[in-house]
């Protein structure tokens, strides 16, 4: 029996006559033929499809995971991660080195993320324009763009007080003289109950599931869900039509059932990995070998620690507070800076990335409510020493990110595990918890300094994450640079655009979705305008 | 083990390492099922080890000899089934690693089979993959402890032990 109390608008939709194809269930090859075939229907696709679709084309969004809503959002980690995360959320780095958490259902890791909503900072803006040639990314000239999509998606600095979580990198930072301040969320109406990276059971986050692409399937366009697009089909400089296959309900394998798609315009918002894999099994253009290169992470690392309070870190609001300060100490191309933030813990999460086994792990599981954690997000792909990773095809033709760690990175990455064990000393931790597999408990900030610089750093000693893949498709109008113009236009094909985080030339610097949202914002305005004639519409 | 042993043993994981978590995988496919599963489903032999391993990585979490060890063995299952199967194809090879009887002696130091094997052998087994220099290894053990923890703790009924009330009724 449903007792659940909440509207669920996309069951209401699919009610209302919603054109939505579950591919896995198809028992017949099938055609489509549209304006614009959008693939991928994450935080590019969904604004992409809105504004499209609002300009009167028509629209076939493509998307490999399935279609989940409030009704499924359970906040269980068992079975939001297999449904909603790319691989189970267990993607991996080639060496296996980095986890990497993306989404993989409608609605892309915007329907998991946890709705830090950052504008791309004006230095790493500054340093595009300089290195890559994009004049036209200006941040004064991007505002309107992050205004229209502030407004769409409720983007507001977080109101109530920050969870203990939170607040205690708050309280810690400030002992230290390290400013902190107040996160923008996309959300309206939360509840302030802590599951955002399990789907919102509420329907509070403002992610594109629940605005965007419900806009663009109630004027009409059509979604194709459990469809794998597999490959781009060249005719001279045009993308003739797109192959997809069919994937089974449980997400695993092709059904056997094909899917051919032809469009006069192609957007491709896979989201880095995907997006350049899809490219790279396509055999798009790339005179200059740099297609799936400069793939950047924010590589993340963190600290956990004890207190003697309950700090119920899996509930409110997952990130409320951070410091940018450690961003700000050096030059952007000099030594690597960090953002500072806290992650939710959650029971299977939490369990996976604390080191060791037996019982010096089972006895901090004993007190995961006393539980806290730092983490920091490395600013990496400023600097000749930290270029980011390769995108490249498995046999099966399946994408991976090869990401080595340089000593330069790994520098950044002993400075913020320092930093972070030193505010939650200040903050009244009693132990605390480098996440590296040769670091104990610590006692004292002065015992913890000591050891944490005398660890080795290297891949699968240092716990290391990453929920922010970006570029791989960079961008710039020279073509020596990127394989994408500054307008979104694929160098060298007539009818194709990329619009997603792969495009940036280096990471962002803070949580990258409202960067995605605005850049894509005006570039789909403009290729609205390219493709009807007309004014684009305004969100 | 004599100085020179384990210098002997150490070069013999030197040199075999690198290949024989590929090639016991396909050896292990060949001898056991000719029809290689799509889908990892896991026999009596892997399941032996994980009977062996799991209490020794949830001690102090899990009760040996309980309907624990069973539980966790079902949820690890169900985990691996939802990963993509190239993944699974890697976990069916690192298990064939661990069953096939000269593979067990070389890589992970177990004279005896998984069913007699002592605790702290297989404490001293997970800890020296754990700092491996050889990096797949060291990959094997975090499949591992991420197989084992995560699904034990991401299951309902370890909740009230560690302290976690659960997301709230009303929506779950």
């Amino acid at each position: 029996m449903n007792t659940n109390p909440i509207p669920d608008p996309i069951q209401a939709g699919l009610a209302s006559g919603w054109n939505v194809i579950d591919a896995s269930a198809l028992d017949a090859n099938r055609q489509f033929e549209v304006d614009v075939a959008i693939i991928g229907t994450g935080a590019g696709g969904g604004v992409t499809a809105e504004i499209l679709s609002m300009a009167g084309l028509k629209i076939l969004l493509i998307e490999e995971g399935p279609l989940k809503s409030s009704k499924d959002f359970k906040m269980r980690e068992a079975q939001a991660y297999p449904e909603l995360y790319q691989e189970s959320a267990a993607r991996k780095t080639k060496d296996k080195a980095i986890n990497i958490m993306q989404g993989r259902s409608v609605g892309g890791s915007t329907t998991v993320n946890w709705t830090s909503s950052f504008r791309t900072p004006e230095d790493t803006l500054h340093y595009w324009q300089k290195n890559f040639g994009l004049q036209d990314y200006a941040p004064q000239a991007l505002a309107p763009w992050f205004d229209q999509m502030e407004r769409r998606l409720h983007v507001t600095p977080w109101a109530a007080a920050p969870n203990e979580n939170n607040d205690l990198l708050r309280r810690g930072a400030e002992k230290l003289g390290i400013s902190t301040a107040v996160i923008p969320r996309n959300v309206n109406g939360c509840w302030n109950l802590g599951y955002c990276g399990m789907g919102c059971p509420t329907n509070a986050k403002q992610s594109m599931l629940v605005t965007t692409i419900p806009a663009a399937l109630s004027r009409g366009a059509v979604l194709l869900t459990r469809t794998r697009a597999e490959k781009l089909n060249f005719k001279g400089d045009r993308v003739d039509s797109l192959s997809c296959v069919a994937i089974s309900a449980d997400g695993l394998a092709p059904s056997g059932k094909t899917i051919t798609v032809r469009a006069r315009h192609y957007v491709v918002s896979g989201g880095a990995i995907n997006s350049p894999g899809l490219l790279l099994r396509s055999n798009a253009p790339d005179p200059h070998r740099i297609l799936g290169k400069r793939t950047v992470l924010h590589p993340v690392v963190l600290s956990a620690a004890l207190y003697d309070h309950k700090v119920d870190s899996f509930a409110g609001a997952p990130q409320s507070i951070y410091s940018d300060h450690f961003l700000n100490t050096d030059a952007i191309d000099g030594p690597i800076g960090y953002k500072l933030e806290v992650p939710p813990l959650h029971p299977l999460l939490i369990s996976a990335t604390l080191s060791g086994f037996g019982e010096h792990h089972s006895h901090l599981m004993k007190r995961f409510a006393n539980l806290h954690a730092i983490i920091a997000l490395l600013r990496d792909g400023f600097h000749e020493q930290s270029v980011g990773g390769t995108v490249e095809l498995r046999d099966g033709g399946s994408p991976v990110l090869d990401y080595p760690i340089t000593d330069f990175v790994w520098d950044g990455i002993r400075r913020a595990l320092l930093t972070m064990v030193e505010i939650q000393f200040a903050a009244g931790a009693k132990i605390v918890y480098p996440v590296h597999e040769l670091a104990d408990g610590y006692t004292s900030w002065s015992s913890a300094k000591k050891a944490i610089e005398a660890l080795p750093y290297k891949p699968l000693f240092t716990r290391v994450v990453s929920a922010h893949v970006m570029g791989g498709c960079t961008m710039s109008d020279d073509t020596k640079l990127g394989v994408v113009s500054s307008t979104g236009r694929y160098h060298g094909v007539s009818n194709l655009s990329v619009h997603d985080g792969s495009l940036f030339p280096t990471s962002i610097g803070a949580n990258p979705q409202l960067s995605i949202y605005g850049i894509t914002c005006r570039l789909a305005s403009m290729l609205a305008q390219q493709l009807t004639g007309k004014p684009a519409p305004v969100l | 083990m004599s100085k020179a042993l384990s210098r002997r043993s150490f070069l013999k994981v030197g040199v075999v390492g690198g290949l024989a978590l590929a090639t016991a995988g396909s050896i292990y496919r060949l001898v056991r099922d000719p029809e290689t599963p799509r889908r990892f489903v896991l026999d009596e032999r892997t399941r032996n080890v994980l009977a062996a391993v799991a209490p020794v990585i949830l001690t102090g979490a899990l009760h040996p000899g309980s309907d624990d060890v069973q539980a966790v063995i079902e949820r690890i299952e169900g985990a691996i089934q939802q990963l993509p199967l190239k993944v699974q194809k890697e976990i069916q090879d690192l298990f064939a690693l661990l069953t096939l009887a000269p593979t067990r002696r070389f890589l992970a130091g177990l004279p005896d089979d998984w069913r007699i094997a002592k605790q702290e052998e297989i404490a001293a087994f997970l800890q020296s993959w754990r700092l491996h220099r050889i990096g797949m290894l060291q990959t094997a053990y975090h499949a591992l402890h991420d197989l084992v923890v995560g699904p034990w703790y991401a299951d309902e009924s370890t909740w009230a032990s560690i302290g976690y009330p659960g997301p709230i009724k009303e929506l779950s």
